[in-house]
């Protein structure tokens, strides 16, 4: 009665040279991540009042050691990570290879494009932070990288679609199978939300860096970033989603229940782009009344939020019951805890549980004004990207790179206290930034070198840096597992990747199939994107480029 | 859908509810209103907006002004790593509107340990209201990154 959420369960080889690519794109990904994760390192002591910048080599200032750290970790590995896990699960998920000089094109236009932006980083020339709002001015370098990881994005999406036709056409009136389904989602979701920040960068802010036109519009600048700013967090969820409905529920030895609910999840992610103007809450030039209809939209991404807490909490049910648990809470202890790749997510879910709850405050209106800019969010966001990204992330990459290889993890148990040390770490370090941001600790500030102190940010700062330590100790186990299966993990035949199965299977009649049509979502998104973002463009259009800036500040 | 779906996504929806119920509720029952516009300041690319602000009030005068028994203003101009006026004083207990705006970059403009929080952006003119209810010391600090000593932008308030 279960049914495979794939097009072919019997098994599909993928080409070597797709497997080529998407090892290239895991393991650059995981490159920055390396260099990232030290320099967060300084990013947590500097709360505590103590500069390591001052001993790093190359890195010059607390902002340049931040700037890479935003850009590597939240844009270039999360970029990276998607364009390699979503082919690979797009292609299995219909059976069929997606065209490889597009997936090889994506994965070049990626490095080449996060090879710019690094030298304009770490040569001083783009201290901007990673959401370089102008008219703080970046070397044009920096922008160009930027718009070139985008476009491999854009350029995996067209790869996805050319296959999704091809395997209409070969199989006519069949429902697209849910693996593809999601992972298809994720990009056509991506495509419409990215298009915010790609105006912004090839119209506004590369001209002005080239000297063409004489200033900016920052106002324009910071609307046109958080339209992508916020969907971008679904940009890096949702192929996490991908593993925790259509990967986890296998591992654990459960199954996924509802093949419609799962569908739906995704579709409302499709619907949401447009809740970027919470991010500017305490903007000037932007209504009161469009901030608290935005404010009322955005508690709707709590819904689709709990359907996967739902889901994915049901599936893992199912298995733990499969395995002899009992009771009401019984069956959690009998997931299998001892697979490093389970563990690692649920640990993940786990923090994604207070990351979303803390997500709440922030897009509260007026709660808001006690946490913008504070403290307060950067401990929220490294409970969801920093942990329940990067954990699912690392918990994929248990199971992905002994796939890759054809060889077993190195030490499992070592990468089982990993997830476990990552996790105490992100709860400290949370733990003490949200209590800093309470207290009025500002966030992206060199606090050790700050002219300003208050008694009340002392504690919290101290368990910021002791958490960031137990965080920057466990990634250094990571990457340690990682390069120890590579090199000398023990040869295995693993044949394919885990796909789960559904109780109910896809509907072939009634509204059901109507979520498979692609087009449909898209339209309802741009015209949701209208009535949001109309108003705010139609009065404040045409631009304004009357700021000139600061130039590598 | 199954029976626990369809109760767990009930109840999913009659939270929304209720938490979008308390939303309005804090902010036309409690009146607790985010920063507004309060205008825009015209200038061009060949401007020095240094020079446009020295010509358009109220930030010909940065400081702290009674417009009405008990009620001031206080117009503060935000810079590359400063804020003027760098000291203010004010008296407890009084309603006190802050009118700024930044003369380069993004700044922002936050008092820890109260709801006074915004973002001030070339052009734009950021308005807050708020009241003082105890005396003492408090810290006005940009929490926005401008640049290379953005740390060191703050200045002193002093309610009395």
């Amino acid at each position: 009665m279960s049914t495979p959420i794939v097009s072919d369960a019997a098994g599909f080889k993928l080409e070597r040279t797709d497997l080529n690519a998407v090892r290239a794109n895991l393991y650059f990904g995981f490159a920055v991540l390396a260099v990232g994760v030290l320099l967060g390192l300084d990013q947590a002591y500097n709360y505590a009042g103590v500069d390591l910048v001052r001993h790093y080599p190359v890195i010059n200032s607390y902002y340049q050691g931040l700037t890479i750290h935003g850009v590597f970790n939240a844009l270039v590995l999360t970029t990276a990570f998607a364009n390699g896990f979503i082919v690979l699960t797009t292609a299995r998920g219909l059976g069929r290879r997606l065209p490889g000089a597009l997936v090889h094109a994506a994965l070049w236009t990626m490095l080449a494009g996060a090879v710019l932006a690094a030298w304009a980083m770490f040569t001083g020339r783009a201290t901007v932070l990673y959401t370089f709002y102008p008219p703080l001015q970046a070397h044009w370098s920096f922008y160009l990288g930027l718009a070139l990881v985008v476009i491999s994005t854009w350029i995996t999406s067209a790869a996805q679609l050319v296959a999704l036709r091809g395997w209409r056409r070969d199989n006519p009136g069949r429902r697209v199978p849910l693996l593809a389904f999601m992972s298809i989602a994720t990009y056509v979701m991506w495509d419409i939300a990215s298009v915010g920040i790609a105006i912004e960068v090839v119209a506004l802010l590369l001209p002005w860096s080239l000297g063409i036109v004489p200033g900016t519009d920052p106002l324009l600048g910071r609307t046109l970033f958080w339209f992508t700013g916020h969907p971008i967090v679904y940009f890096w969820l949702l192929p996490i989603y991908v593993s925790w409905y259509g990967m986890i529920p296998r591992q654990s030895g459960g199954t996924l229940f509802s093949d419609s609910l799962t569908r739906l999840a995704f579709v409302l992610f499709i619907l949401l782009v447009p809740v970027g103007f919470h991010h500017q809450f305490v903007d000037p030039g932007v209504s009161q009344g469009l901030k608290y209809a935005v404010a009322a939209l955005t508690f709707a991404i709590f819904f689709p939020s709990l359907m996967t807490a739902f889901a994915v909490m049901y599936a893992l049910e199912i298995g733990g019951r499969r395995r002899g648990g009992k009771g009401l809470v019984g069956w959690f202890f009998r997931i299998p805890w001892s697979d490093p790749s389970v563990c690692a997510q649920v640990l993940a879910m786990l923090a994604f549980l207070l990351g979303g709850i803390s997500g709440l405050v922030n897009a509260s209106y007026t709660l808001n004004l006690e946490v913008h800019n504070t403290a307060f969010v950067p401990g929220h966001f490294h409970l969801t990207i920093g942990t329940a990204v990067a954990l699912s992330y690392i918990g994929i990459a248990y199971w992905l790179v002994p796939f890759l290889e054809q060889r077993a993890l190195w030490s499992r148990r070592l990468a089982i206290f990993q997830s476990f040390l990552y996790l105490a770490g992100v709860l400290i370090l949370s733990r003490g930034l949200i209590a800093g941001g309470l207290a009025g600790m500002p966030r992206r500030t060199a606090i050790a070198q700050a002219s300003y102190h208050m008694a009340a940010w002392r504690l919290p700062g101290l368990m910021t840096a002791a958490g960031g330590t137990l965080m920057v100790a466990s990634m250094a186990l990571f990457f340690l597992v990682l390069v120890m299966t590579i090199v000398a993990g023990q040869p295995a035949a693993i044949a394919d990747i885990p796909f789960t199965e559904t109780v109910s299977a896809p509907a072939t009649a009634g509204w059901q199939i109507n979520l498979d049509r692609f087009h449909y979502w898209v339209i309802a998104a741009v015209v949701l994107i209208a009535i949001v973002y109309g108003p705010f463009l139609f009065a404040h259009l045409p631009p304004d480029l009357a700021a000139t800036g600061l130039t590598y500040p | 859908m199954e029976r626990f779906e369809k109760a767990f996504l009930c109840a999913a929806a009659i939270v929304l509810v209720i938490f979008l119920g308390a939303l309005a509720y804090s902010s036309l029952a409690m009146g607790i209103h985010l920063p507004s516009h309060f205008g825009m300041i015209h200038y061009t690319a060949g401007q020095k907006l240094r020079r446009v602000l020295r010509q358009t009030p109220p930030f010909d005068r940065p400081g702290v002004r009674e417009i009405a028994p008990g009620k001031y203003q206080v117009t503060v101009i935000g810079l590359t790593w400063s804020f003027l006026p760098a000291v203010i004083e004010l008296p407890a207990g009084a309603e006190v509107t802050f009118v700024a705006t930044s003369m380069d970059v993004i700044h922002g403009f936050f008092i820890p340990g109260t709801r006074v929080n915004m973002m001030l952006i070339p052009g734009q003119v950021s308005e807050c209201v708020y009241r003082f209810r105890q005396p003492g010391e408090y810290l006005l600090i940009c929490h926005e990154y401008c640049g290379r000593l953005h740390h060191t932008m703050s200045a002193r308030m002093v309610v009395k």
